[in-house]
């Protein structure tokens, strides 16, 4: 247990006193999602990053690395996202050296929420965590607070898919609704490679186009056996505009830039540095 | 809320100490979104509005202009409450039939901006939740912009821009239109096509950093030959 909230909690007391806040975390709004399919995993999120509701990053990354083998997307306070995966990726990285194995979903999963719970939700990190190891292709969402839902691994009896289904997608994020709606709509199990990246890819734009906390580009990350095919950007769904030109205007079309000598210059002050002594120490570089 | 377990003097667990219940308190405002901008110019005047209707994290309609005609020679644009904003304009259209049946005139933008400062602080105490900005043409022909605060505080400019992405946009015009903090340039007046361009350069800006604003730009340009209409996408992330 930690009890850092404790002195939180009294410093934002003291800072509202005397008229000032402490400074917000940068959010992700974000849509993020992941898919198994008939090889491996596919696992897609948006590019916006939002400080209150004005844009702080366009083209931000939120498919994380965990391990050769295992990827991370994160939604919540983008530091903890950032932070929570890299310390997770060193341990799992040493390790995984301890062992001499290649690195289990299910041990990211642990160790991701073991820290979670620690630290009672205190750490704005919702993940969707995908890989594929030697048990197969895995897919869990990880929640604040420590909880984790896993979408079961597919295996070739359709007894157990039929029931199952509607668990092997997972989304999260302010965009998660509209992400979850396609997927109900046209998941079905042993997709093909193509198939699943389609479907993330249009679930990630439902969430772009219709969720204000997110836009921009669509990646993806797809998780097989033996590789993995980072695509940042799969998707540019939204340029910016292009500048207007008028017919009417010969030379100024749209141009904004300063001519040399615009901005005023009100004084200007030369230090002379004076050279004391000159001394060359040799560095061994073999 | 989070509430703490804490173990009393014989050991025993205390019971859960919590704030109480939360009473939550019906608001009659929602926030819609939505940015407007209006330049004057010698013989023109240009009103703007993105066409995103928007409410908490979702969109609501991505063509809601919020220009509204009001005569031959004013646009309002109005943002902020959508609520208010439809029954304030409701409200101006009658006063503009009433001034238009007891004085057998259309009312100029001076009298309508004054008007409007009527109709804004009649309601001091439970405001309109609006942002206007009025754009049109003044009884010399000249392009007039008037500005207006929620409560009726309003006054004349050149230019102004209100609404979600005001902060954004009302630098960019000072530097552009005013020539502020810019040395040695001419002060050339503006021209209609430039004011154009330069509205809808502004708005492609504005869209990519304020989440409120995107999908469709409408530009209505008031001169003496009438209102001419004009529609540019944006993004619609």
């Amino acid at each position: 247990m930690f009890f850092s909230f404790l002195r939180n909690a009294v410093l934002e007391g003291e800072a509202n006193k005397v008229g000032c806040s402490l400074p917000a975390a940068r959010k992700t709004g974000t849509t993020i999602c992941g898919v198994v399919f008939k090889d491996g995993v596919v696992l897609g999120a948006d590019t916006r990053a939002t400080e209150g509701m004005v844009v702080a990053d366009k083209n931000c990354s939120k498919i994380h690395y965990i391990s050769p083998n295992i990827y991370c997307c994160g939604a919540g306070t983008a530091a903890d996202t950032e932070m929570t995966t890299q310390i997770i990726s060193s341990n799992l990285e040493l390790h995984s050296l301890s062992t001499g194995r290649l690195p289990r979903v299910a041990t990211a999963n642990r160790m991701l929420k073991q820290m979670l719970f620690r630290y009672q939700g205190y750490i704005g990190a919702a993940l969707v965590l995908g890989g594929v190891d030697c048990n197969g292709p895995h897919l869990y969402s990880i929640y604040p607070h420590g909880s984790t839902d896993k979408l079961p691994y597919v295996t070739m009896e359709v007894a157990s898919l039929s029931s199952d289904w509607f668990l092997c997608s997972s989304c999260s994020g302010s965009g998660s609704l509209a992400a979850m709606a396609v997927f109900e709509d046209r998941y079905k199990p042993n997709m093909e490679e193509e198939e699943a990246k389609r479907l993330v890819r249009d679930a990630i734009a439902a969430g772009i186009f219709n969720d204000l906390g997110s836009g921009s580009n669509i990646d993806l990350c797809v998780i097989t056996k033996g590789k993995v095919d980072y695509i940042r950007p799969h998707d540019e769904a939204n340029k910016k505009g292009v500048r207007y030109k008028s017919s009417f205007l010969e030379g100024r079309t749209g141009d904004y830039k300063y001519k040399r000598g615009t901005t005023g210059v009100l004084s200007k002050t030369v230090l002379d540095l004076e050279v004391v002594e000159e001394t060359v120490q040799t560095m061994d570089t073999s | 809320m989070f509430s703490v377990q804490t173990f009393g003097d014989t050991g025993k667990m205390k019971d859960y100490h919590y704030t109480g219940p939360v009473e939550h308190r019906f608001s009659p405002y929602a926030f819609n979104g939505g940015t407007v901008l209006a330049v004057a110019g010698e013989d023109f005047a240009i009103v703007a509005s993105d066409t995103r209707l928007s409410e908490g994290y979702s969109i609501h309609s991505r063509d809601s202009p919020k220009c509204y005609k009001l005569t031959d020679t004013t646009v309002i644009g109005c943002s902020g409450f959508h609520g208010d904003c439809l029954t304030l304009t409701k409200i101006i259209d009658a006063r503009l039939k009433m001034y238009k049946h007891s004085n057998n005139k259309t009312m100029t933008s001076g009298a309508i901006a004054a008007m409007l400062s009527t109709i804004l602080y009649g309601r001091r105490f439970f405001p309109y939740y609006v942002y206007n900005i009025i754009g049109g043409l003044d009884e010399e022909g000249k392009g007039a912009v008037y500005s207006f605060d929620p409560v009726g505080s309003y006054q004349r400019d050149t230019y102004k821009a209100g609404g979600s992405a005001s902060a954004m946009l009302q630098p960019l015009l000072d530097n552009q239109i005013g020539f502020k903090n810019m040395e040695g340039v001419q002060h050339v007046p503006l021209t209609q096509d430039k004011a154009v361009q330069l509205v809808k350069d502004v708005f492609i800006s504005a869209a990519e950093r304020d989440v409120y604003t995107g999908d469709a730009l409408r530009v209505c340009i008031i001169t003496k030959e009438g209102i001419d209409e004009q529609t540019v996408a944006l993004r619609k992330d």
